[in-house]
């Protein structure tokens, strides 16, 4: 029998149809819903007549526009409110489980997802939202989809899908201290470009991933998107299984035994081949910083900003200038020279309890810089906040001068009131640093959460690996 | 959907790489529950000086002069020119909306993001991928020449330029077949309906811990 990778086996099980020219229809296991991508597919199906096909598949939450202060009197934006009711009104007509938004439970979806073992391995898993591919950390095949394909899958439990290239992306050996699975994230984005997976599913592999716990490799496949691939994974091991076990929808007792049995199947054969192989090893890794408009605009901290002579062609000169002009940076200026006007720890890339743990060793005892204005630390989930509080991490921030916050997607794209003002600056632990993306005008730099803490307390970036 | 069969259209350059999905729509505009309407909003971060809200009278707002499709020579264009990654970023399809709403019915470029390409075949816009060096000489002629129209033939696979010149390009068969007709993906896979139950039972068997909840 040939040697398969991971993705060949997630594929190859859930293929429900194949056309002569390969398009597929894909079984999907687990169909996450928001309130931003949701309602024109809600409003497709009732205008067709239909029914979710599977409506137990389906897990809702609004999480894009709630607010992350005090949420008792409800949403004050009335566009963002009707958005919100809409969500809760098609949930209520086609009996879809929803954790609304005053539920313990909401948060960022692909953070309550794995956090409700609602996410397993093996799953096909799709969501209107292109970070969808954060669940490919367990041994999952996940992708996002658009509005149309979101009726799709609603109506047929299928996806039309067609089989993409496999990219390995190897990364051996040991992380320094102060190294997270965000900067490998960067550092591989920096190496392929935000166009270089494109086309290709990415299995993140080596002993360094092995190394990373479930929040690192979430983190990791979370950013697949942004070198362009639709969908990341990372093979099955022990660290996998003993997440899930015990999470609200996992399996239990004698279907956990079977589960597991089947997971454990879930890795690259040896000698599988893939299409295109990335190594990089885990020692040159240095914490990273974008300086740009694009994720693939970084370097390492102890690194300078490029100048155009370093640019490959014409058209990454012109994309560079426009990006110097945008963020208010000079060619050739330290990274450690950038000051920040805002720091924001949170998105579905790192709001984890893990992320929230590490900025807050960098935090502990210290104070937020005078030229801050503003700290905020938004957890990704009701359950991570309530775990951060009961292990007192809340304290630790708000001493040092961070807010805290309710969860939501808050600054990761500013749909909320949380948004930078023109020309303000911000050290985010999100995952684009796109024009505008965290308000009109706003200045993104995107780091790990230790970096970003770091940043808080020292006004400007700074090397982590001397503080940690 | 609208089915694309052939067009003659104007060409607009957008000349950078790396368009996303940000700047195609802008986030504040995803608060729509509605599939129409984006149109105004397509480009508003660059289009516009002033900045844009839902609701607010977009005939009324100070355009940036610099922004290349506020150029009088590219009003009513329904064909874009564009480098490479194209719509990267953020599933939205609000972004091919407001493209399709703006006008336009075609996007030629060197490459596109994964999402966003899927995204176009479903709203009836049909995305070319091109050889950097011909994107590269279109740019150069739709430069030189004002009132630059490409035909396009779906059906043939061809992209004509002004001059009779013949470009061809792929396109995978069941999108072409989709996006000739008109026909919408729901209607066709339910066509398999047999086979998703057949598949169905069998998953539920193998795989019984995923029908818990
Ligand atoms: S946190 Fe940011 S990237 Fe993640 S789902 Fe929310 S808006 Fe999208």
């Amino acid at each position: 029998m040939t040697a398969k990778t991971l993705y060949d086996k997630l594929w190859e099980s859930h293929v429900v149809h194949q056309e002569a020219d390969g398009t597929a229809l894909i079984w999907i296991d687990r169909h996450l819903v928001h309130e931003v991508t949701s309602p024109q597919a809600f409003e497709g199906l009732k205008l067709a007549g239909r029914k979710p096909w599977r409506v137990q598949s389906i897990l809702a939450v609004p999480d894009h526009n709630v607010p992350t202060t005090d949420r008792s009197h409800g949403i004050a934006d009335p566009v963002s409110r009707l958005q919100v009711e809409t969500l809760d009104q098609n949930c209520a007509d086609f009996g879809v489980t929803e954790f609304k938004m005053n539920d313990t439970r909401q948060g960022i979806v692909h953070v309550i997802g794995p956090e409700q073992g609602a996410t397993l391995p093996g799953m096909t898993v799709v969501c209107g939202d292109s970070h969808t591919s954060t669940h490919g950390a367990f041994g999952a095949l996940a992708h996002g989809i658009g509005t149309s394909e979101v009726e799709h899958v609603l109506a047929t439990q299928c996806l039309v899908a067609k089989k993409s290239k496999a990219m390995l992306v190897r990364v051996e050996g040991q992380l320094q201290k102060g190294v997270t699975a965000k900067d490998i994230a960067l550092a591989v984005i920096g190496k392929i470009g935000t166009a270089g997976g494109t086309g290709y599913a990415i299995e993140f592999a080596g002993s360094a991933i092995r190394a990373l716990s479930m929040e690192g490799r979430m983190t990791l496949c979370n950013m697949a998107i942004e070198a362009g691939a639709r969908a990341g994974m990372v093979a099955v091991d022990e660290t996998t299984i003993d997440y899930v076990k015990g999470r609200p929808f996992s399996p239990t007792a004698d279907q956990w035994n079977a589960a597991v049995a089947y997971w454990r199947t879930l890795h690259s054969d040896e000698g599988a081949s893939f299409d295109a192989v990335i190594e990089l090893k885990a020692e040159e890794i240095q914490p990273q910083v974008t300086w740009g408009t694009s994720p693939e605009m970084v370097v390492g901290v102890d690194g300078r900003v490029p100048d155009l002579s370093q640019a490959k062609d014409d058209v990454q000169r012109g994309d560079w200038e426009r990006a110097y002009a945008y963020m208010g940076i000079e060619a050739n200026m330290p990274i450690s020279d950038i000051r920040v006007d805002k720091v924001f720890i949170g998105s579905c890339t790192n709001s984890r309890i893990e992320d929230l743990r590490a900025a807050a060793v960098v935090a502990r005892g210290k104070k937020v810089a005078a030229n801050v204005k503003l700290a905020m630390v938004v957890p990704g989930s009701g359950l991570v906040k309530a775990q951060a509080e009961a292990e007192g991490l809340d304290k630790v921030f708000k001493d040092a001068g961070f807010e805290w916050r309710e969860p939501g997607c808050s600054m990761c794209l500013a749909m909320n009131a949380d948004r930078l003002e023109p020309g303000e600056r911000c050290a985010s632990t999100s995952n684009r640093n796109f024009e505008g993306r965290q308000g009109q005008g706003g200045r993104t730099h995107l780091v790990s959460p230790e970096m970003a803490a770091a940043a808080a307390i020292a006004g400007h970036f700074v090397d982590v690996r001397q503080i940690v | 959907m609208q089915a694309f069969t052939t067009l003659n259209g104007l060409v607009a350059p957008l000349d950078r790489a790396n368009v996303d999905t940000d700047a195609i729509i802008p986030k504040q505009f995803l608060k729509s529950i509605k599939r129409s309407g984006f149109g105004p909003n397509a480009f508003d971060e660059w289009r516009y000086l002033d900045h844009g809200e839902p609701g607010m009278d977009n005939s009324v707002r100070p355009l940036n002069p610099d922004f290349v499709l506020n150029q009088p020579r590219f009003q009513g264009a329904s064909v874009l020119l564009t480098r490479e990654n194209f719509g990267c970023g953020s599933s939205r399809e609000h972004a091919p909306w407001a493209l399709l709403d703006y006008g336009f019915r075609a996007i030629i470029a060197p490459s596109f993001a994964d999402i966003f390409f899927n995204n176009c075949f479903k709203n009836g816009i049909l995305p070319i991928r091109m050889d950097a060096a011909i994107v590269d000489e279109l740019f150069r002629e739709v430069a030189a020449n004002e009132g630059y129209r490409l035909t396009i033939d779906l059906e043939k696979q061809t992209v004509t330029t002004p001059s009779g010149r013949s470009i061809a390009f792929d396109v995978d068969a069941h999108r072409k077949y989709c996006l000739l007709n008109g026909f919408d993906d729901i209607g066709l896979t339910l066509r398999h309906v047999d086979e998703i139950r057949a598949f169905e039972a069998k998953y539920r068997i193998e795989q019984p811990w995923l029908f818990n909840q």
